[in-house]
């Protein structure tokens, strides 16, 4: 099958050219290419969608295709696009403002697109070592992206990223050699760590040892996904990274560490039944959403007011991992997508307009709405979709996962963590309402700064910022050709047949 | 079936080595003198090879005992030589001056911690009754000392050598659990290693620039209030 090789091999490929491509080019060809390779993983995961949809999961040399990467892959594509488009204007703005030398630039498109590279590979290796390298690898190829301001606060920031995310993500390194050791010892033909392999023989796996290899798998790519308690790192980072790093990690990153989350989940229920994953993510969820609406309540700064939104959103999305079953895990997936979007054209949107005030406090933007409404109107549409309003697709997959919290059988125990939940995410829905509407239509100031009345938005800034929210939009009326897609990968993931 | 006394020969040497790696571990602890620490993490790093180097005498493998030299240049070489340089680049702040907790109450901190990896390890050591896996409960010790030694030092330099404790931790681990993660994944980890290693070192570098020292207590600008 060599071009099913192929084409499972582009999404990976594809960056690391690019990304080998902006270390020699100009700012305008890395431009280009940058939205080009965008496209071209986009088109490739659709080419695999409708490959993999079509017919059994494919195993090609070390890279296992199936209904879930596929998925993952379109929601990498969909938020690169995003971020490609607004990145040029992002970088000429900084470079222009003296913020930003041409060489930082260049290396900037380097590093994006090998974090792109590292991020196909997580969701295709077939291997969960290989997959974990792949996870660390995109912390390193991060650094340097949140540190790049060479400021205190963003020297700061990457210290604390790498520090956490590489202590985080050890602990998950441990998780899998114990799995490995519990592995050895269940199966006459070892597994070795084959996620596949493994799923087949995990009623086989010492259950004892499973646990502990569950607990730290799960928390250690839980600090990857920003979830409680491990999630300190996630704030400063989003806050410090250049806006269009900040949506491709808020979007993405976060959700390729979740889908490796599912994965274990997966491992976890076949060798130690559905409780006991279930227990730890729903600790997960309710610490994350206690954490995030406790901190939005008085959130004086609007790009951690999103940080914060993130992890918000990663506890919704554990609560829907933790009531499993093929329903809430198709929710999950599509909020997986929405959420990306979403933020995506939120961190855009915030990073345009930190640097035309020249500042990330919310009491020191007022009035936008009537100084800049093409900006203002962006923002507002992301932040009403991040509440769950419909037409977005949020509104639809976080009603999903409620009612399948609710109307599962009895002796789960859920329907007190699904109302808890939702009591938090009305709190820091209201939290979030109230600032961004402080920032959008509170008084101008008498003197509202100049920069801001003049400057029009990019045409590819406003193409990211339409174009993600009416995708979403859309995707709240209706999954269209992705609906088998996403049905596929929630019966694998809830071992349904 | 070899001789049983050569077989308990195997079996104290692995306890020396053992012994070895969790000693050392605490006197990571135990130390405040950064110059010092680093001296005995350099200790920690060979006695880890020479943990393997046992495992491969009593398997009589010759692919691990490559292997085994291979830790032995990684983690007894080359990543405490870039923590010396790291540690000069820095500049003069030679000591951990305020850990969070102080020497006595960490000591007193590590000797629960190795009850505790000797009460998870339990059933590890159940699954398989083998000398290696009665070992284990040391790695899983020193994977907790060094998680404490990350938490309560605010020295740069005493940051990475608890993070590289963690990591020694996991990879006597992985080899006492005597099934291996496959090559790929196993160059790959030490590739990601030594990568973080040198990302904060040079992080370190940059703190140092800009905050004047390397004490992290100072880092606390980004704060939600």
């Amino acid at each position: 099958m060599p071009i099913a090789t192929a084409l499972a091999f582009s999404p990976i490929a594809v960056p690391a050219l690019t990304a080998a491509g902006c270390a020699l080019a100009g700012r305008r060809v890395a431009a280009v290419a940058g939205v080009v390779c965008a496209l071209a993983m986009e088109a490739a995961a659709i080419g695999l969608a409708v490959t993999v949809v079509a017919s059994e999961p494919i195993e090609v040399a070390g890279l296992r295709l199936d209904a879930l990467s596929a998925f993952m892959l379109v929601v990498i594509g969909a938020v690169a696009t995003i971020a490609a488009l607004a990145s040029p204007a992002h970088s000429a703005t900084e470079v222009d403002a003296g913020r930003l030398s041409p060489r930082t630039a260049r290396r900037q498109g380097v590093l994006v697109h090998a974090f792109l590279a590292a991020m196909a590979l997580a969701v295709l290796a077939a291997d969960l070592g290989v997959v974990w390298v792949a996870v660390e690898l995109t912390t390193i190829v991060t650094a340097f992206l949140v540190g790049q301001g060479r400021t205190r606060n963003a020297v700061e920031a990457a210290w604390k990223y790498v520090v956490i995310c590489s202590t985080g993500i050890a602990l998950a390194l441990l998780g899998l050699v114990l799995l490995n050791f519990a592995a050895a010892h269940a199966a006459t033909d070892a597994p070795g760590l084959d996620w596949a392999a493994l799923v087949a023989a995990a009623p086989a796996l010492d259950p004892a040892v499973t646990q502990i290899a569950v607990v730290l798998l799960i928390v250690g790519f839980g600090t990857k996904a920003g979830l409680a308690p491990l999630h300190a790192w996630l704030p400063d980072a989003h806050g410090q990274a250049p806006a269009p790093v900040s949506a491709l990690m808020s979007g993405v990153l976060l959700a390729v560490s979740f889908s490796v989350i599912l994965r274990v989940k997966v491992i976890s229920d076949g060798a130690l039944g559905p409780g006991f994953a279930r227990a730890l993510l729903l600790g997960a969820a309710l610490a994350s959403l206690l954490v995030a609406t406790s901190l939005l309540l008085a959130q004086r700064d609007y790009k951690r007011m999103l940080a914060y939104s993130s992890i918000e959103q990663m506890g919704l999305l554990a609560l829907g991992a933790a009531v499993g079953g093929p329903a809430a895990t198709a929710a999950v997936l599509l909020h997986v997508l929405g959420h990306g979007l979403v933020k995506g054209v939120a961190f855009v949107g915030a990073g345009r307009l930190a640097q035309l005030t020249g500042t990330s406090r919310i009491d020191q933007v007022r009035g936008l709405a009537t100084m800049h409404p093409t900006l203002a109107a962006p923002l507002a549409l992301a932040v009403l979709a991040l509440l769950g309003l419909p037409p977005f697709s949020l509104f639809a997959s976080e009603m999903a996962i409620v009612r399948a919290g609710l109307s599962g059988p009895d002796d789960r125990g859920l329907g007190w963590a699904v109302v808890a939940a939702l009591v938090l995410v009305l709190v820091s829905g209201a939290a979030m309402l109230r600032h961004t509407g402080r920032m959008l239509l509170g008084p101008t100031a008498e003197e509202p700064p100049t920069l801001i009345t003049r400057q029009r938005l990019p045409h590819t800034t406003r193409l990211a910022l339409l174009g993600g929210l009416v995708v979403a939009a859309v995707l709240g009326v209706t999954t269209g050709p992705l609906t088998d897609l996403i049905t596929q990968a929630a019966h694998a993931l809830s071992g349904a047949p | 079936m070899s001789p049983p006394a050569a077989a308990l020969l195997d079996v104290a040497l692995l306890d020396v080595a053992a012994g070895a790696l969790l000693l050392t571990a605490v006197l990571v602890v135990w130390r405040r003198d950064l110059p010092a620490v680093l001296q005995i993490f350099t200790a920690h790093g060979v006695a880890l090879g020479a943990l393997v180097g046992v495992l491969a005498w009593a398997q009589r493998s010759v692919e691990l005992a490559l292997v085994a030299i291979g830790v032995l240049l990684v983690r007894g070489m080359l990543l405490p030589w870039l923590l010396r340089r790291a540690l000069a680049s820095v500049g003069p702040a030679r000591r951990e001056l305020r850990p969070v907790i102080n020497v006595a109450a960490s000591l007193l901190a590590v000797a629960g911690l190795v009850l505790l990896a000797f009460a998870v390890s339990v059933p590890l050591v159940e699954l398989d009754g083998s000398p290696a896996t009665h070992a284990m409960p040391v790695a899983i010790a020193v994977v907790l000392i060094g998680l404490m030694v990350l938490v309560t030092r605010r020295h740069a330099i005493s940051q990475l050598v608890g993070f590289l404790l963690v990591d020694n931790g996991i990879t006597a681990a992985g080899f006492l659990a005597t099934t291996g993660i496959g090559l790929v994944v196993e160059v790959g980890v030490a590739l990601d290693v030594l990568l973080v290693v040198l990302v904060l070192h040079v992080l370190a570098g940059r703190i140092r620039t800009m905050f004047g020292e390397v004490d992290l207590g100072e880092l606390h600008e980004l704060r939600d209030r």
